[in-house]
């Protein structure tokens, strides 16, 4: 165990040093922050029905998408990672006597929280200083803020889970693009980042409550709004534990066997 | 110690032919060809051994030391290191062997040697007592200690080479394996590297298997040789019997300030001759190379001579042809 918290420290360390990533980050983040709630006031405005989710609540939603994307984007990706694969260093990876799926998993979680760390708390204190009705509030009550973090950490764990997926998958496919775009997308729009979960047709909704996308970022920030009540909350976190269960046990089963029929490119 | 035995492993790989229209064709039709990498590979390794793994590129060097390693997965075969079988057992395994990719790196890119090999010590749970006598004695004996906090983007290959041997023996592994240890490193270096698996042996008793295309490597540390060329053992043996065998002719390369000669001796062949220069094989059987030396000095107004002897891959162009493959 202690070494692979040694791997988590090492990747956070490494990650913080990425300091003009990040300003860039928050600024980008913030933009597309106001842009995306521009763009759903003009949705509300010239909309006559009620919409399954207030305005406000999106609002909220937007901000803490921007604040914690690191945490929840699929495509944040460990170029190295995927360039052992395909340039063969591998080779060194597997002569350590560790668990690769748990190595690379500490070391993907250690950059997301890095990544995250740096980003989050300046657009937080961003989005919480503009005007009304745009503004970032605290939620509800204390139990809201607690099962929001609660299933923000539980986003964070199973989102590592579905991209050690991807990374697997290039043992078989070799290029890294493919698999991160198809996955990428496709999780994206899955995780109500695209079009927002109560926006969308109650099929696709449906479909969304199944897949495991929706778990990592639309229950945690839906809670946070108070979109969700507490108990339905609740009901979300235990499927997100399921998902992760089973993400985590199908990831190892399959990187065992990737390994067996690893090829060390480049001789 | 390191039982091998029959061991079979094949690659396949993608094949198409240059430009546009067969692109498409393989885009359609992907073609794909396997390659016998390693055909039945059999040999033992006794504790304390240094072996020198050697054969022409592509011969199957590095796939067999991986296969040694746990990385690579044979087709068959049985491999027994240490009572482990090391595709199978690979993370106890490993916590025995240190391996030295030549032409890759095991040090993170950005950080100071130092941080790695402390991620390192923790990766093999090393206690730090241990830890700090072995890397006092790497970083004496390999000469790295005002190394160790430059980040390892700025070191030299042949300095980085020197840390990266530190790195693969922080845990003090049983067996070594070394891919290509020597490989673009100056004199003084490959000297220090040499020494270095010269007395890691001796003092620790450490079993080294390292594969080179540098015979002076060869020369100065293996014991025992083993040949492999297209996936199969061609020669297991002393390097000593396989000179005896093998090196029969010497190359004098004489350079003069005369028109040239015409020489006419036993078991001396002109290779070239141009304006000043002068290339001999000689076949040592029949003519002694200080007789040669001798009458060209007597005949000659000689700048500069020397002598050869023929190269390691010359002798495994001569072993292919013996053994027909």
């Amino acid at each position: 165990m202690k070494q692979y918290l040694t791997f988590l420290k090492i990747s956070i360390m490494r990650g913080i040093q990425y300091k003009i990533a990040a300003i860039a980050g928050i600024f980008t983040q913030f933009f597309f922050g106001l842009l995306f709630i521009m763009i759903f006031e003009a949705y509300y405005a010239y909309s006559t029905k009620t919409q399954p989710i207030e305005l406000n609540q999106l609002i909220q939603m937007v901000w803490l998408q921007q604040s914690f994307l690191v945490f929840i984007m699929l495509w944040y990706r460990d170029t190295e990672l995927y360039g052992m694969i395909t340039s063969g260093n591998i080779a060194y990876e597997l002569c350590r006597p560790t668990n690769l799926y748990h190595y690379w998993y500490s070391r993907l979680l250690g950059q997301r929280l890095a990544g995250a760390f740096l980003r989050c708390i300046p657009i937080i204190i961003l989005a919480s200083l503009v005007p009304e009705p745009y503004t970032l509030h605290l939620p509800a009550d204390i139990t809201t803020l607690l099962l929001f973090i609660i299933t923000l950490l539980g986003a964070l764990f199973l989102i590592v889970a579905l991209s050690m997926l991807i990374y697997i998958s290039i043992f078989y496919t070799l290029s890294p693009a493919g698999s991160f775009l198809m996955i990428a997308v496709i999780g994206e729009f899955f995780a109500g980042l695209t079009i927002p979960v109560p926006l969308m047709p109650k099929g696709l909704q449906t479909l969304c409550y199944i897949l495991p996308f929706r778990y990592t970022a639309d229950l945690p920030f839906r809670i946070y709004s108070g979109n969700i009540s507490i108990s339905d909350g609740l009901i979300g976190f235990c499927v997100q534990l399921l998902w992760l269960a089973i993400l985590l046990v199908a990831g190892q089963l399959w990187m065992k066997k990737a390994i067996t029929r690893v090829v060390v490119q480049g001789g | 110690m390191i039982e091998v035995k029959n061991i079979n492993k094949s690659f396949k790989v993608s094949k198409r032919q240059a430009g546009v229209l067969a692109s498409f064709k393989s885009l359609i039709h992907p073609k794909y060809e396997v390659i016998q990498a390693l055909n039945d590979i059999s040999f033992t390794i006794d504790q304390g051994e240094i072996v020198g793994y050697i054969g022409p590129n592509g011969a199957g060097k590095s796939t067999t030391i991986k296969i040694m390693s746990g990385i690579l997965t044979p087709d068959s075969g049985s491999c027994q290191i240490l009572n482990r079988t090391p595709w199978k057992q690979r993370v106890e395994h490993v916590k025995n062997i240190g391996v030295v990719f030549g032409q890759r790196s095991q040090l993170w890119w950005d950080i100071p040697v130092i941080d790695s090999f402390y991620l390192l010590k923790d990766i093999y749970k090393v206690e730090e007592e241990t830890f700090q006598t072995t890397l006092q004695l790497l970083s004496d004996t390999l000469d790295i200690k005002k190394l160790l906090t430059i980040p390892v983007r700025q070191l030299s290959l042949g300095q980085r080479m020197r840390c990266e041997i530190a790195a693969s023996l922080l845990h003090n592994p049983k067996i070594l394996f070394l891919d290509e240890p020597t490989i673009g490193l100056d004199a003084v270096s490959k000297i220090a590297v040499r020494n270095f698996i010269k007395k890691l042996n001796q003092e620790m008793n450490t079993t080294v298997i390292l594969t080179t295309h540098d015979m002076s490597d060869i020369e100065a540390l293996a014991n025992r040789i083993i040949l492999i060329g297209k996936g199969q053992v061609l020669l297991d043996g002393s390097l000593k019997t396989i000179k005896e065998k093998y090196i029969t002719h010497k190359t004098v390369t004489v350079d003069h300030y005369d028109k040239g000669i015409t020489l006419e001796m036993k078991g001396v062949e002109v290779v070239s001759q141009t304006d000043g220069r002068l290339v001999l094989s000689v076949n040592i059987k029949m003519t002694k190379v200080s007789d040669l030396i001798t009458y060209l000095a007597q005949h000659l107004e000689i700048a500069d001579i020397t002598v050869d002897d023929r190269s390691v891959d010359d002798i495994i162009v001569e072993l292919y042809k013996e053994y027909s493959i």
